[in-house]
């Protein structure tokens, strides 16, 4: 038996939000926490298990990662490189397929987070 | 008008054409062979089959199980799962579990009568994966692992693909449909027949010029061994490192021993591989050096299966089409991955354009063309490494300039990444040239090969000769 990828501690930092990056993860094993910071405060957008990715933002456009990937208890996480990642859909775009699906899940999900949060009555808009 | 109305009879009769070689739901597929590119074909073809709606149905042919030890259940490979593909897989959402990997490799140990020297993944990451194509070689306890081939044919099977335990043997073009008949007299019409049976099958010699205009791929001779050595004296020897020789031995190209659980694989590839070549590598002091006291211990099994050195000429006909090693298959390396690509791209090309001849020459033809005109570039490379391993004073240079590399921290390691695309397969041999050409790397190797070959530097290295850098 044998595990691929790297493994990481328990609330070891993956990526760190401002930093720049060339590839995406994707969990082999155990949780992954994704974070942001808003003032002191710290919002756990993600909660992501085996077989997600995440920081795939980076293989589309070079900016800074948008927010923090931290390992919950030990995880292994395998990195996807741009330049793979590009030659593959280069020659076939369907690779892509899945990504996309997952990607318009999470607007989907972000979109209903957003609404019940306009909605809730101590923050809502007017 | 006659233009015109010509021009929309070729429209009319291309569409007419389109419809009678499409899959529709109740479709028949058989994919003949279930190793890699049979079990990918049918999962990609199922997918994208549910994705548009389409029910069909998908038989394996695959005598074998590979559950079983030895030559009944393996499929005559390294087994080495390159970094591109496990990238690929992992962005499919296919992941490799641990109960089929056996080793995670996170390094390359570069062997050469001047040296030593270790390349580290990036990051120090396990993205290479050694697996076992059966459940292990001859003789070993049964594993409680899958094998690779396993996986795949249980995920094919996952997503609604059936697996016929028969010996297809011969296949027939009745009107409009492919028969399929097996050993024992059983035999079925399909809509789409799908060759996956690698090049070590009759089936092959059986599909061409009969049925199809297909002419087979050219073949080599390789070797492949598996070593006994125990978990823990390969962690003591070899490590999580995969070790490839580059010694000036006549007609060896390229030697791997690739650590697994208990064994370790040997892998060499070359022009006619035989008996004489075989000795003349295990008689040298670099592959002895690998084991304890230096001495190669009896293999467990050994095998001597044929590999593509050429494309097909076409793989592919009117409701036929070869993928895999059947097909075509890159030179000497990633043949896994080839197999991934070539299977994806004719279900791709089932289910979204067609199943005719011409279908197949648009969608599918043109990645067989990309991976051949590869494989001459890769010809090129490998003459050029053929040079490097015949002239002491270049091989000085590349041990050289490597461990310079390895030692240092410079972000760009040139000749350590020309060295681990061309030993990982992860790069196509077109981009392994166009960074061989870079000022910046015929630079440093020239600079190298002054700097190994100055009179002090010799007298040095051949003193720490054959030790680990």
């Amino acid at each position: 038996m044998a595990d691929l990828g790297r493994l990481y501690k328990d609330g070891e930092i993956i990526v760190r939000e401002g930093d720049s990056g060339d590839c995406m993860y994707v969990v082999q094993k155990g949780r992954v926490d994704v974070v942001t910071q808003s003032g002191n405060r710290e919002i756990v957008l993600r909660s992501l298990a085996r077989n997600d990715f995440f920081g795939e933002m980076a293989l589309f456009e070079r900016d800074l990662r948008t927010s923090t990937a931290r390992a919950v208890g030990e995880a292994r996480i395998l990195t996807v490189d741009r330049r793979t990642f590009l030659r593959g859909i280069s020659e076939d775009p369907s690779l892509a397929l899945r990504m996309v699906r997952i990607m318009s899940h999470r607007i989907k999900d972000l979109t209903a987070r957003l609404t019940a949060y306009e909605n809730t009555p101590q923050t809502g808009s007017t | 008008m006659i233009a015109t109305s010509r021009g929309f009879a070729k429209r009319w009769a291309r569409l007419a054409e389109s419809d009678q070689y499409s899959l529709s739901s109740g479709s028949r597929v058989a994919v003949i062979g279930g190793g890699p590119a049979g079990s990918m074909f049918s999962y990609f073809l199922l997918n994208f089959a549910e994705i548009t709606n389409l029910d069909l149905q998908v038989d394996i042919y695959e005598p074998r199980f590979f559950t079983h030890c030895g030559p009944a259940g393996c499929n005559h490979c390294g087994g080495i799962v390159s970094e591109s593909l496990l990238q690929r897989l992992a962005t499919e959402g296919i992941e490799l579990p641990s109960h089929v990997v056996q080793r995670g490799m996170e390094s390359y140990t570069l062997h050469m009568d001047v040296g030593t020297v270790r390349l580290n993944a990036p990051g120090l990451e396990k993205r290479i994966a050694a697996v076992y194509r059966g459940n292990g070689p001859r003789e070993s306890e049964p594993l409680h692992q899958i094998s690779f081939d396993g996986y795949l044919n249980e995920l094919a099977v996952e997503k609604g693909a059936r697996i016929v335990r028969r010996m297809a043997t011969a296949m027939e073009r009745t009107g409009d449909c492919i028969e399929i008949s097996c050993a024992d007299g059983h035999h079925r019409a399909y809509d789409l027949a799908v060759v996956a049976t690698g090049i070590n099958s009759h089936f092959v010699e059986s599909v061409c010029g009969s049925t199809a205009r297909i002419r087979q791929p050219k073949k080599t001779t390789t070797f492949i061994s598996e070593f006994r050595l125990g978990r823990s004296m390969i962690e003591e020897t070899l490590g999580n490192s995969m070790h490839v020789f580059l010694l000036d031995i006549p007609r060896l190209e390229f030697a791997a021993l690739i650590p697994k659980g208990d064994y370790a694989t040997l892998c060499m590839l070359g022009d006619d591989i035989d008996d004489e070549l075989i000795q003349s590598f295990f008689r040298s002091a670099e592959f002895k050096q690998c084991f304890p006291d230096a001495i190669v211990p009896p293999h467990a099994c050994h095998c001597l299966p044929r590999i593509n050195v050429q494309t097909a000429r076409y793989p592919f006909d009117d409701r036929i089409v070869m993928i895999g090693d059947s097909g075509t298959t890159r030179l000497f390396k990633d043949g896994l991955g080839a197999a991934y690509r070539t299977a994806k791209a004719a279900a791709r090309t089932a289910v979204f354009h067609g199943v005719s001849s011409r279908d197949f020459e648009n969608h599918f033809w043109p990645l067989c063309r990309t991976i051949d005109a590869d494989n001459r570039i890769g010809k090129f490379v490998f003459s050029v490494s053929g040079l490097i391993q015949k002239a002491r004073f270049s091989r000085r240079a590349v041990l050289r300039m490597t461990a310079s590399e390895q030692a240092g921290d410079s972000p760009r390691k040139r000749m350590s990444e020309i060295l681990w695309d061309i030993f990982s397969g992860s790069a196509p041999y077109r981009e392994i040239l166009g960074r061989a050409f870079h000022p910046a790397y015929v630079g440093g190797l020239i600079w190298n090969l002054a700097a190994s070959n100055w009179p002090s530097a010799r007298r040095r290295d051949s003193e720490t000769a054959g030790q680990g850098v």
